[in-house]
């Protein structure tokens, strides 16, 4: 399925998802203490299981299979009826449920705005951040290639 | 006759005991953690990830602790841990020229797109033991500078702009994609599979075909086209979701090798390639890989097969060190009964022989 197919809601709970994934499961707790929580059910209990990884030959044909990971996956239901979902590389359930309750949130009109705020633009931002520290860790060891020039021109 | 011998039990609850015992080592030493393991030996969680594949780094530090370094018993105790868990599916292919680089090189050009990014790498190390290592290290902290903006084009894709080199075979959406977890290898075996396969090889195993191809023995010619290390984003269609979900990101390390010509009376001489894909930084593991998945394409190349590398049958019944180690390790296994009978044929066939001696002493001296 590619992202141009998506409506506005679900570009913004895949970018939220992408965030929340890259983030520890203690940062999304903390930063969630900030919003009021309303009343949910977990509609699906966190549970373990298994992603095969595919790759590609040659980076750009036919798919293939490179080996599993394990992933956690979880459901929740507000009282409201927004269902959200949440799944993440790893076995950690709690993590899985947070997500799936910020995915819940910000398809409502109540709280979508205090997630954004309060949860997902700190948690941005740390993200980014830790790219930018890895880019330019990374960029310290470029070669650059020059010339010895013997002699006078 | 099948004769049931009991008695073990108590001898391995004890072995057991042994074992953990040992495993501990010495008390007065602090226990290692799985985040020293995950963090301080890297490389190893690394391989363990990749040949027992599972990316789960905690798992396979786990599994390294528990086998005590021993990799092809921590490989072997992630292998059966996956069992333990149900599948939800397979991922969207990864996208390695989207990956956030941290290292790439490559030896076909000096100048490229992005560069040449060394990374974290033993490579002009002088492999001189490090007094400083034996205590405690505080190492300087990483020096940084601006990074240019804008992803590395892959090496293969600058060459391929100018058809220099062969197109990656493209995706049939007929096809299912090959997958020997579920179904039982059998030749000829189509490249998903094989990659697959040499994906999850002994590095050690593979190390070895790669070099042999390199000392002659299905020569083809590589040059190490690029090797990249960094991080790449991993999405999984959910059907409950109804959208590709972000899943997080993984390790990958990625090994183009580019080969000598193919060509025909139709098609313009064109390099070709070997790929080679792995969890965590694999880099001796990848270059094996693609060499060796260059090597296997001879049937498809109209090579002739002449080397072992070239054999897909002896490489990939081989390659697996946790099939391997089972069929060897099996022989320590109580075969009583199985020698017993091999004793009894011994015996009898020597009994013969000295029989069949005294018959034909005791002939001759009767003839003299």
């Amino acid at each position: 399925m590619t992202s141009s197919s998506l409506n506005d809601q679900q570009t913004r709970r895949r970018e939220a998802m992408g965030v929340l994934g890259h983030c520890a499961t203690a940062d999304i707790a903390g930063y969630l203490d900030a919003v009021a929580i309303p009343a949910h059910e977990e509609l699906r209990r966190p549970e373990n299981g298994l992603v095969m990884l595919r790759g590609r030959i040659g980076g750009d044909g036919a798919p293939f299979n490179l080996g599993e990971a394990t992933v956690s996956r979880a459901a929740v239901r507000l009282a409201s009826g927004e269902v959200g979902f949440g799944y993440t590389l790893g076995r950690d359930g709690t993590k899985a449920h947070l997500i799936a309750l910020c995915d819940a949130l910000i398809q409502t009109a109540e709280f979508s705005d205090a997630v954004e705020t309060n949860v997902l633009a700190p948690l941005r931002a740390r993200v980014v951040a830790d790219v930018k520290r890895k880019a330019a860790e990374t960029a310290a060891t470029k070669v650059d290639f020059y010339t010895l020039v013997r002699g006078e021109g | 006759m099948y004769v049931a011998v009991k008695g073990g039990e108590r001898a391995i609850e004890n072995a057991h005991r042994l074992l953990a015992h040992e495993r501990r080592g010495d008390r007065a030493v602090p226990e290692v953690s799985l985040a020293q393991i995950s963090n301080q030996l890297g490389l190893a969680v690394d391989r363990v990830m990749t040949e027992g594949s599972l990316y789960d780094r905690e798992l396979a530090a786990l599994a390294i602790k528990q086998a005590r370094g021993d990799m092809i018993e921590a490989i072997f105790l992630l292998r059966a841990f996956r069992a333990t868990l149900p599948r939800f599916g397979s991922s969207e292919p990864v996208d390695t020229s989207q990956m956030q680089v941290r290292r790439r090189v490559s030896s076909t050009f000096k100048d490229m797109p992005g560069g040449q990014v060394l990374g974290p790498t033993f490579d002009y190390t002088h492999r001189l033991l490090d007094p400083e290592l034996t205590g405690e290290s505080s190492p300087e902290q990483p020096v940084m500078t601006d990074a240019e903006p804008g992803l590395m084009p892959r090496v293969t894709d600058i060459l391929g702009r100018d058809g220099l080199i062969e197109a990656s075979p493209a995706e049939d959406p007929e096809k299912p994609v090959g997958d020997l977890t579920r179904d039982a290898l059998s030749f000829p075996a189509d490249r998903d599979l094989r990659l697959q396969n040499l994906a999850r090889g002994d590095e050690g195993y593979l190390l070895a075909l790669g070099y042999s191809t390199q000392r002659g023995y299905g020569r083809s010619h590589p040059f190490a086209g690029e090797i990249r290390l960094g991080e790449v984003d991993v999405e999984f269609v959910a059907e409950d979701v109804g959208f590709a979900v972000p899943l997080g990101s993984i390790t990958l390390t990625e090994c183009q090798m580019v080969n000598q010509f193919k060509g025909s009376d139709t098609e313009a001489p064109c390099f070709t390639r070997g790929y080679g894909l792995a969890f965590g930084q694999s880099e001796r593991k990848v270059m094996s890989m693609a060499l060796v998945d260059r090597a296997l394409r001879a049937r498809e190349l109209g090579e002739d097969i002449k080397a072992p590398a070239q054999d897909e049958e002896f490489v990939m019944s081989h390659s697996d060190n946790v099939q391997a180690t089972g069929f060897v390790e099996h022989l320590k296994l109580p075969h009583y009964v199985d020698f017993q009978s091999e004793l009894g044929l011994l015996r009898k066939l020597r009994k013969e022989f000295a029989d069949a001696n005294e018959t034909a002493v005791a002939l001759q001296e009767a003839a003299e």
